[in-house]
């Protein structure tokens, strides 16, 4: 920076403007096939959906895939990244939720969702994607209150207590008191919803990217500082309640979001579904990605949702070969699938499909570089 | 006159009934390089701790160019079981957290080795650097706060390669030898622009030869930085060499000051550590 940019603080001049946009277009160079393949993957998607019946079972992955990737990432930005053992996910998606469908539910069809309640009591609504950042921020500082008291715990003490308050929370949204605004047991539905897997796509995408940008900003060195050694990381001048509290509430945000995309994917909401096991399942998936890796997080989200979804469903099913019943296969049985998984990868591999890793399009070009450098090198031998 | 850095007024710290730390009153002036040295359990750690706001002494007050800093008398329970001198009651209740302290400029590396083990020698510098930027969450993530990551790297990158740690500079920090995990412990200390620097044993686990460097890397990095330094340390050689106080501490009372000649030859000096005879 020269002298004379920085006696005009605070001005931007066109010199500083023009160095500006030079980083962003260099940025965009370097990485152009990451960009290329992003934007691939959406004609890939756009294009399967004008070819397959929209009934079919992949979209229904894709589109709950990218919803859980999207909290699998806000939860590993907490529990891999931070360092804080919090098992509040499902209590935050369902503040989302509910803020998303009590604000965008039509006017017109009000009285017939809060039948009981003489049509609620806030009649306006709101345009979806204001909604979808109204879900994040109800969430937000929920997660900020909740965080005063329970971020000075550490550890299991923390996963207890957050674990606590999305049980409680989930119990006030059924409240019958609250039914003008939750419609308290009773269904929330015909809000907006969508019908495009590129929605939920676009949306996640945009979080995960701007949770990637936080985790390799300053303030994500931070978090991994605490994550690693939170005495030395305060001996570092990093002030730890505000730090935690920040991570806590970005984290609680984008669950808010990602429960709002639930919402609008499942196109009714109820207090009940959002039990603790929703949490576990996100953090079954945290753990199998890897915990401390995003694309770990996304990979395994979509083969989560895939596999309970889909390639496991048979094992669901009572399953006769000739008349001979196999053994096992009953409903819930895939339950226990799941449980022997996460105990096989807690004891042999704990640290995931990913561990810390990440996969980049660097990463890739390297490994398909030294695939075809050793073949080439092969056919000459 | 020279100008005070450190000071501390009767500081002491009760665990329970437990008195680790008693009336400590030590002074540092700017430039010097003094030391605090006795035999183990001395309370040598916990003086640093109170200094550093890890704990928060039962009473006493330390003074940080001439702003007092940390403050407290006896409350609740210790109020019964307070066990020192009191000036008065009416001292002030001033409780920083750690962080706090570091930003007024007041850095320290620890006894047992403390790294971001999962972050690159490079990161656990710019760490350091974070509370320095301007910047918000926003500004971080949207990367608006270029300008300041740039000057923040740089400078980590000219403060690694003055201290010869710049050939590692993508190796995670656990996997440097434990002679340069020291060496980066005290450059990170150093990124955190402080005037005053606490070393806790530095030479903890050395050889006589890495001894030897490390008291040359002290002085070097003293008057390069401006710095003036408070060590606890073991190494007599060292000691001796480089401090120009000493102030020694025995079962949390200070026992003796002075430079290092006057210490050596202080008996109650030679008695702490090498015990006196029961009949004598």
């Amino acid at each position: 920076m020269s002298e004379k940019n920085r006696s005009l603080n605070g001005v931007i001049t066109p010199q500083r403007k023009n160095e500006f946009f030079k980083s962003v277009l260099g940025f965009i160079r370097k990485n152009w096939v990451g960009f290329a393949l992003i934007a691939a993957m959406f004609a890939v998607i756009f294009i399967l959906e004008q070819i397959l019946p929209s009934s079919s079972m992949l979209f229904v992955v894709l589109k709950k895939g990218a919803i859980y990737a999207l909290v699998a990432v806000s939860m590993n930005l907490l529990n891999g990244f931070t360092g804080l053992f919090s098992l509040g996910q499902a209590g935050f998606m369902l503040i989302g939720s509910y803020t998303y469908a009590i604000f965008t539910i039509p006017l017109e069809a009000r009285d017939a969702v809060y039948q009981y309640f003489n049509g609620g009591i806030i009649k306006f609504t709101v345009p979806v994607p204001v909604a979808l950042i109204m879900a994040g921020l109800a969430a937000a500082i929920f997660a900020y209150l909740i965080g005063l008291p329970v971020l000075r715990l550490k550890s299991d003490y923390l996963a207890i207590a957050t674990l606590g308050f999305a049980e409680i929370i989930r119990a006030v949204f059924q409240w019958d008191k609250l039914g003008p605004v939750t419609n308290g047991s009773n269904l929330l539905k015909r809000f907006p919803s969508f019908s495009s897997t590129l929605y939920p796509f676009f949306v996640s995408g945009i979080c995960i990217t701007i949770i990637v940008l936080l985790i390799n900003s300053s303030y994500g060195r931070a978090f991994k500082a605490i994550r690693d050694d939170e005495i030395a990381a305060e001996a570092m001048g990093i002030n730890l309640a505000k730090h935690k509290q920040l991570s806590f509430t970005i984290s609680s945000f984008f669950a808010g979001v990602g429960g709002a995309l639930l919402a609008m994917y499942q196109t009714t909401v109820q207090a009940a579904a959002f039990k603790s096991s929703m949490t576990y399942e996100i953090l079954l998936i945290v753990v199998i990605g890897g915990i401390g890796s995003v694309t770990g997080s996304i990979l395994s989200s979509f083969l989560f949702i895939a596999s309970s979804e889909w390639w496991l469903r048979f094992l669901d099913d009572e399953t006769y070969i000739g008349s001979f019943r196999v053994p096992l296969l009953a409903s819930g049985f895939r339950k226990v699938v799941f449980s022997i998984v996460i105990m096989i990868v807690v004891l042999f591999y704990r640290q995931g499909i990913m561990g810390t890793k990440e996969i980049s399009v660097d990463a890739i070009l390297r490994f398909f570089r030294k695939l075809f450098g050793k073949e080439s090198r092969e056919e000459a031998a | 006159m020279t100008e005070n850095i450190l000071h501390t007024e009767k500081l002491t710290m009760q665990f329970g009934g437990v008195v680790a730390l008693y009336n400590l009153t030590i002074d540092v002036n700017k430039g010097e390089i003094v030391a605090l040295i006795g035999p183990n359990g001395a309370g040598k750690t916990t003086a640093f701790n109170c200094i550093t706001g890890v704990y928060e002494p039962t009473y006493g007050s330390v003074t940080f160019c001439g702003e007092t800093i940390v403050s407290n008398h006896p409350q609740g329970k210790m109020k019964k079981m307070y066990l020192g001198e009191k000036d008065s009651e009416k001292l002030k209740v001033i409780r920083p957290t750690p962080d706090k302290i570091t930003k007024l400029g007041i850095a320290r590396t620890f006894q047992n080795i403390r790294l971001f083990n999962s972050l690159t020698v490079f990161e656990n510098v710019l760490v350091a650097k974070h509370m320095r930027a301007k910047q918000n969450v926003l500004t971080a993530t949207l990367r608006l706060n270029w300008r300041e990551e740039k000057r923040a790297r740089e400078e980590s990158l000219a403060l690694l390669e003055e201290q010869g740690l710049l050939q590692y500079k993508d190796e995670l920090a656990s996997s440097l030898p434990y002679g340069l995990q020291r060496r980066l412990e005290i450059s990170r200390a150093l990124a955190t622009e402080p005037k005053l620097l606490l070393l806790d044993e530095p030479a903890a686990g050395m050889n006589p030869q890495e001894t030897q460097e490390l008291a040359e890397f002290i002085v070097k990095i003293k008057n390069k930085y401006d710095l003036t330094i408070l060590m606890i340390e073991h190494h007599m050689d060292l000691v001796m060499k480089i401090s120009n106080r000493i102030y020694v501490l025995d079962f949390g009372k200070l026992i003796a000051h002075g430079t290092p000649a006057e210490v050596q030859k202080n008996q109650r000096v030679i008695d702490a550590y090498l015990g006196v005879a029961e009949d004598a």
